[in-house]
């Protein structure tokens, strides 16, 4: 009966998932005459080797835990978020544009940049949504037209004077009272100069969207239409008005995501030459956690510690895109973990027999 | 007066410029968007066609051989997105958006591993690199020569195009890769094989992406750099929203994405308007072209849905 349980959840397949992904980074990397068992080694002592190590594995995860969330929230309600990447963006631009321009106390300037943020993703988000109900628009369409526009719309920014900082591809750095770091003796006792609350923020956001799809008329709702929308206004749900909402929220979190990426650890946004991509990690995240808003918050930081421990595997002399060749695996079998699901309840169903 | 042609002989040569790349990969976005697979991994499969197109002609030193290579790379990767979405019915947008870590990761890998640990190739010597049609003809700077005297390659994008139109309209195959992206069960019922016509459909709009990456490292520039495809997948996907599902609409909407970036590097010689707004021009002229002229009823049908047998 257990077994049955384990097979019928969703977590089993998702470590097959994971296992594959590392299987998969194995390969190429001994193709490539490198040994995997050094580079899993260096990988896994650049996340666990020192506590300060844990702590910027948390830090990278931060973000990625904010666009993770935005993207579950919009797979349980029926959409895809896709533009999760363009709604992290504005949300970083805002928190950067009032960063740096607006001078308050910080009790006041940081509420402002986080609800400037979210409030930028969250329009951002709400306009495709806009299109989808009114004009029946396929979502991931019009998303990644407003993640180039976004893209382009943040370079822009980033060169206009008084932002700009001289001489630099970046804008000038924000300003103290925005910033949600720790006090400096904090940060200079563990190590890490970067150590914020975004941390606190991402498990109070992940409770909020949890409790929100789970304990509310809105999340009920939001789940029915996601379900079937056709149903759900048949039941006398205003699905288009839900649809509005559930991609507003949905925004707003990937909007904070790029705000406390500014304010807990970059302090400014350097000219793009690519997208960064948290906002297609941020589908991974969501992948991985099932799309549970609690999980996030373990797969954010799973994935913010590769991206961290990433970083060192070029001094043992592997190339950290093996993490992109791992995540991207992953996703896949992700993807298809239907057909896993499949095969072992065959199998089980056989035995039984 | 002079001056004015000669102005327009540039604008004309930085279209032409940016156009192929958008062009072949639009043309590949097309074929696998009407056999009913969104493949929003276009981006992923140019990157891969453009490192092995630049890989090979550094190596080989022949251009054409690598162009090829360039193709066939996409075509091995758009293999993978029609397993994953055609047999295993996954969804089409994750597996793109899968496709698009992988992709651009095992390039950059594999550059790693020949190039010293370096992300970019080393240059193409001009031998590797794919020849211009009509060089040396026209006196160099002229409006002629900045006209006609573009890529080989850059011909042919063209006539790929009416290549394509005909296999869409003018041929069985045509005509049974259009009513599979729009009814794929009918198609079914009339013993259409739905799987074989969407792989060879996803099959082959890899390898015109490759073809669109590796024209930009064999002939645009003359190495690979990561950030030498940056959104030209995602606007070859625009060009063919806004071109309607056709090949013919497609290339008008790439000539017209590609006039911008023309204007683009015009006006930034010039110093007139900031380049980033030019550049959003294609991506809100998407957003207004599905808004007011493609909407809902111009996306084939059965775009994005896998199609199951039993149901």
């Amino acid at each position: 009966m257990t077994k049955k349980k384990i097979l019928q959840g969703n977590a089993l397949y998702t470590v097959i998932a994971i296992v594959f992904g590392f299987l998969a980074g194995a390969v190429v990397l001994t193709v490539a005459g490198i040994s995997p068992i050094a580079t899993y080694k260096k990988l896994t002592d650049s996340i666990f080797g020192q506590p300060k190590y844990m702590i910027w594995s948390v830090v990278y995860g931060i973000p990625l835990i904010f666009t993770g969330l935005s993207v579950a929230f919009s797979f349980r309600t029926g959409v895809f978020n896709i533009g999760a990447e363009g709604q992290f963006v504005v949300g970083s631009l805002a928190a950067t544009v009032i960063g740096i321009t607006v001078d308050l106390p910080p009790i006041l300037h940081v509420p402002l940049c986080l609800l400037a943020a979210a409030a930028a993703g969250a329009i951002w988000s709400a306009f495709v949504g806009l299109l989808k109900v009114k004009r029946g628009i396929n979502e991931v369409l019009s998303f990644i037209m407003m993640n180039w526009i976004a893209f382009y719309l943040s370079n822009y920014v980033v060169n206009l004077k008084g932002i700009k900082a001289e001489g630099k591809e970046a804008t000038v750095d924000i300003l103290e009272s925005a910033e949600i770091l720790l006090p400096l003796s904090v940060r200079q006792m563990t190590g890490c100069k970067s150590v914020n609350y975004g941390i606190i923020l991402a498990i109070i956001a992940a409770i909020v969207i949890w409790y929100i799809i789970n304990k509310t008329t809105l999340g009920y709702e939001l789940r029915s239409v996601g379900f079937n929308r056709h149903a759900a206004s048949y039941g006398g749900i205003n699905a288009d008005r839900a649809i509005m909402k559930a991609m507003a929220i949905s925004g707003a979190m990937a909007g904070l995501g790029g705000a406390c990426h500014i304010m807990g650890n970059a302090s400014r946004i350097a000219q793009f030459a690519g997208q960064e991509g948290y906002g297609f990690q941020g589908i991974t995240v969501a992948l991985i956690a099932g799309s549970n808003p609690i999980g996030c918050i373990f797969s954010g930081i799973f994935y913010g510690a590769m991206k961290y421990g990433g970083l060192k595997l070029s001094t043992i002399g592997a190339p950290k895109e093996v993490l992109d060749i791992i995540m991207g695996t992953i996703v896949i079998f992700i993807a298809v973990s239907h057909i896993f699901r499949h095969l072992l309840n065959r199998k089980l169903k056989n035995r039984e027999e | 007066m002079d001056e004015l042609i000669k102005i327009l002989g540039l604008l004309i040569n930085a279209t032409l410029v940016a156009t192929p790349p958008l062009l072949y990969a639009a043309l590949g976005s097309c074929i696998s968007e009407r056999s009913g697979v969104v493949n929003i991994g276009i981006e992923g499969m140019m990157t891969v066609g453009a490192f092995v197109g630049a890989t090979l002609g550094y190596f080989t030193e022949n251009p054409w051989l690598s162009f090829l290579c360039g193709g066939l790379a996409g075509a091995v990767v758009a293999l993978i997105h029609a397993i994953v979405c055609v047999s295993y019915n996954a969804d089409q947008t994750i597996s793109g958006t899968a496709i698009n870590f992988l992709a651009p990761g095992l390039a950059l890998f594999v550059s790693r591993i020949l190039f010293d640990g370096s992300t970019d190739t080393e240059p193409i010597s001009d031998a590797g690199r794919l020849p211009r049609m009509f060089e040396g003809v026209f006196p160099a700077g002229s409006f002629w020569n900045n006209v006609l005297c573009t890529h080989v390659a850059c011909y042919l994008c063209f006539a790929c195009v009416l290549v394509v139109w005909f296999l869409f309209y003018k041929t069985k195959f045509g005509l049974r890769l259009r009513a599979v992206g729009e009814h794929p069960k009918a198609c079914d019922t009339l013993g259409i094989n739905v799987t074989k016509t969407r792989y060879i459909c996803v099959v082959l709009s890899g390898f015109f992406a490759g073809l669109g990456g590796a024209y930009v490292t064999l002939a645009t520039i003359n190495q690979f750099r990561p950030i030498v495809i940056v959104g030209q997948g995602f606007m070859a996907i625009s060009a063919v929203i806004f071109g309607k599902f056709t090949p013919h609409g497609s290339m008008m909407a790439c000539l017209l994405f590609a006039l911008c970036s023309g204007v683009k590097v015009l006006a930034s010689s010039y110093n007139l308007v900031s380049p980033n707004l030019i550049s959003m021009i294609p991506y809100i002229v998407t957003i207004l072209a599905l808004v007011f002229f493609v909407g809902k009823a111009r996306v084939p049908a059965a775009n994005g849905k896998p199609y199951i047998k039993s149901k």
